[in-house]
C-alpha cells in the first residue's frame, strides 16, 4: 500500500513540475513564436504585395476586434505616409481553405496586390494560384468597389484553366477581404494614424 | 569495471557511438540527414534533451519507484523535448520547419530512453551528464558525417549556416539518389560496414 501511494505521489509531482515548467516557457516564448510564424508563413506574401513600403509591414501591424474575431492588419508606409494596409482572408478551394493576403491602398481605395499564403490545391492546376504571378496580378490596381468574380460567374477575373474552383476561392476571398475593409474602414484609418512613418 | 570519467564521455564518441555502434535512433538518422545543417541541428536538439534528461533522471533515481520508472522517464524526456520544440520555434524557425515532425519524435527515440534506463538510473549526476554529453555529441557527429556524405554526393554541396556551398564545378552531375530515402539506407549501411572494419583491428 505504501508503495502504491509513493508511486502516485512521485508521478503526480513530476507531472506537475513538468506542466508548470512548460506553461511558463510557453508564456515566455509565445510572442516570439507568433512573430516567427508571421515572418515565415505570411511574411513573404505581405512583403511581396506591399513592395513599395519603406517600413517593415510585419512589425508595424495592429489588430482590430471584429465581432468575436481578432483581425490583424499590416501597414505599409508609402511616400512618407501610412498608406497601404494588408489583411488576411481565405476562400474555400478544392483542397481546403486557400489563405490569402490582400493589400489595399487606403488613399485611392485600390488593390495593391493579392498573395496566396497557405493552400493545398492540386499541384500544376490550382497550385498555380500561388506559383503563377500572372493570375494574382489581375487583382492589382482594381478599385475596391468593383465586384470580384471570375468570368464564368459574370465577372472580369480570368480563371486559371483547369482550376475554376481555386480561382473562385481566390476571388471570393478577395471579395471578403474588400467587404471587411469597407466595413472596418473608419477603425483601420484611425489605427493607421498611430503607425510611425519612419 | 568502473570507468574513468573521461571514458564515460569518450565512449559515446567512438566505442558506443549511437547510430553506428548501438544502432539506435535510426528513424531520424535516416530522415533528416539529407543536408548537413539539418543533421547537425537534429544532433544538437538530441544532445540537449539527452544531457538534461540524464541529469534529472540521475538526480531523481532514488526517489522514482522502480515500477513506474518508465513513465517517469518518459515525462522527463517529453518535457525537455517540448522545451526544445518551443525554443526552436522561437529562435530557429527555419530549422524547425525543416526538421518538423522529427523534433517531437525525439521522445520516442530509443537513445534517450535507452540511456535513461541503462545508465542515468544507475549512476551519479556527473557520470550521467558526461554520458549524455558524449552520446549526444557522438550522435551529432554521426548524423553530420552521414549528412555530409549524402549531401556532397547527392547535391555536390554542403549547407552551412543556411547557404549551400557548391563544392564542384558546373560539370558535376548530382547523384540525386543519395539525398532521397533509399540513398539514406545505402549510406548508413556503408558507414556501418566501415565502422565494423575499423573496429575489428
Amino acid at each position: 500500500m505504501r508503495e502504491m501511494i509513493k508511486m502516485v505521489v512521485v508521478l503526480t509531482i513530476i507531472s506537475l513540475a513538468s506542466g508548470g515548467l512548460l506553461a511558463a516557457l510557453r508564456d515566455g516564448t509565445q510572442e516570439r513564436i507568433d512573430n516567427q510564424v508571421l515572418e515565415f508563413v505570411k511574411g513573404p506574401a505581405v512583403r511581396d504585395i506591399l513592395k513599395a513600403a519603406a517600413n517593415d509591414p510585419i512589425s508595424s501591424r495592429f489588430q482590430i476586434k471584429d465581432g468575436g474575431v481578432l483581425r490583424t492588419f499590416f501597414v505599409a508606409v508609402i511616400d512618407g505616409k501610412p498608406r497601404g494596409v494588408a489583411l488576411e482572408s481565405s476562400g474555400k478551394g478544392y483542397g481546403g481553405d486557400v489563405g490569402l493576403m490582400v493589400g489595399i491602398d487606403v488613399t485611392d481605395n485600390k488593390i495593391l496586390g493579392v498573395g496566396v499564403t497557405t493552400m493545398s490545391e492540386t499541384p500544376g492546376l490550382g497550385a498555380r494560384a500561388k506559383t503563377d504571378p500572372k493570375f494574382v496580378a489581375q487583382f492589382k490596381g482594381r478599385p475596391v468597389s468593383e465586384p470580384v468574380k471570375v468570368t464564368q460567374d459574370g465577372g472580369t477575373i480570368n480563371a486559371l484553366s483547369g482550376a475554376t474552383i481555386t480561382s473562385r476561392a481566390v476571388s471570393s476571398g478577395v471579395a471578403d477581404a474588400l467587404a471587411l475593409y469597407e466595413r472596418l474602414k473608419p477603425q483601420i484609418i484611425d489605427k493607421m494614424k498611430d503607425v510611425k512613418t519612419k | 569495471m568502473a570507468k574513468s570519467l573521461t571514458q564515460e564521455f569518450t565512449k559515446g564518441l567512438w566505442a558506443e557511438i549511437p547510430p553506428f555502434r548501438l544502432v539506435l535512433g535510426l528513424c531520424p538518422t535516416l530522415a533528416v540527414s539529407n543536408t548537413f545543417e539539418n543533421g547537425i541541428g537534429m544532433g544538437i536538439a538530441v544532445t540537449f534533451v539527452l544531457v538534461f534528461s540524464n541529469i534529472l533522471i540521475s538526480a531523481l533515481r532514488k526517489i522514482i519507484p522502480a515500477k513506474v520508472r518508465i513513465a517517469a522517464f518518459i515525462i522527463v524526456i517529453a518535457t525537455f523535448v517540448t522545451v526544445v520544440e518551443l525554443l526552436m520555434q522561437a529562435y530557429t524557425y527555419a530549422l524547425f520547419l525543416q526538421l518538423g515532425i522529427f523534433i517531437p519524435l525525439i521522445v520516442v527515440n530509443c537513445i534517450l530512453l535507452g540511456r535513461a534506463e541503462a545508465f542515468a538510473s544507475k549512476n551519479g549526476i556527473i557520470r550521467s551528464t558526461l554520458d549524455g554529453l558524449g552520446m549526444g555529441i557522438g550522435y551529432t557527429l554521426a548524423l553530420g558525417a552521414l549528412a555530409a556524405f549524402r549531401q556532397i554526393l547527392g547535391a555536390g554541396a554542403i549547407t552551412f549556416y543556411k547557404t549551400p556551398i557548391q563544392l564542384f564545378g558546373p560539370s558535376f552531375e548530382p547523384f540525386t539518389f543519395m539525398v532521397q530515402a533509399p540513398g539514406a539506407f545505402i549510406c548508413l549501411g556503408l558507414m556501418l560496414a566501415v565502422m565494423n572494419i575499423l573496429g575489428k583491428k
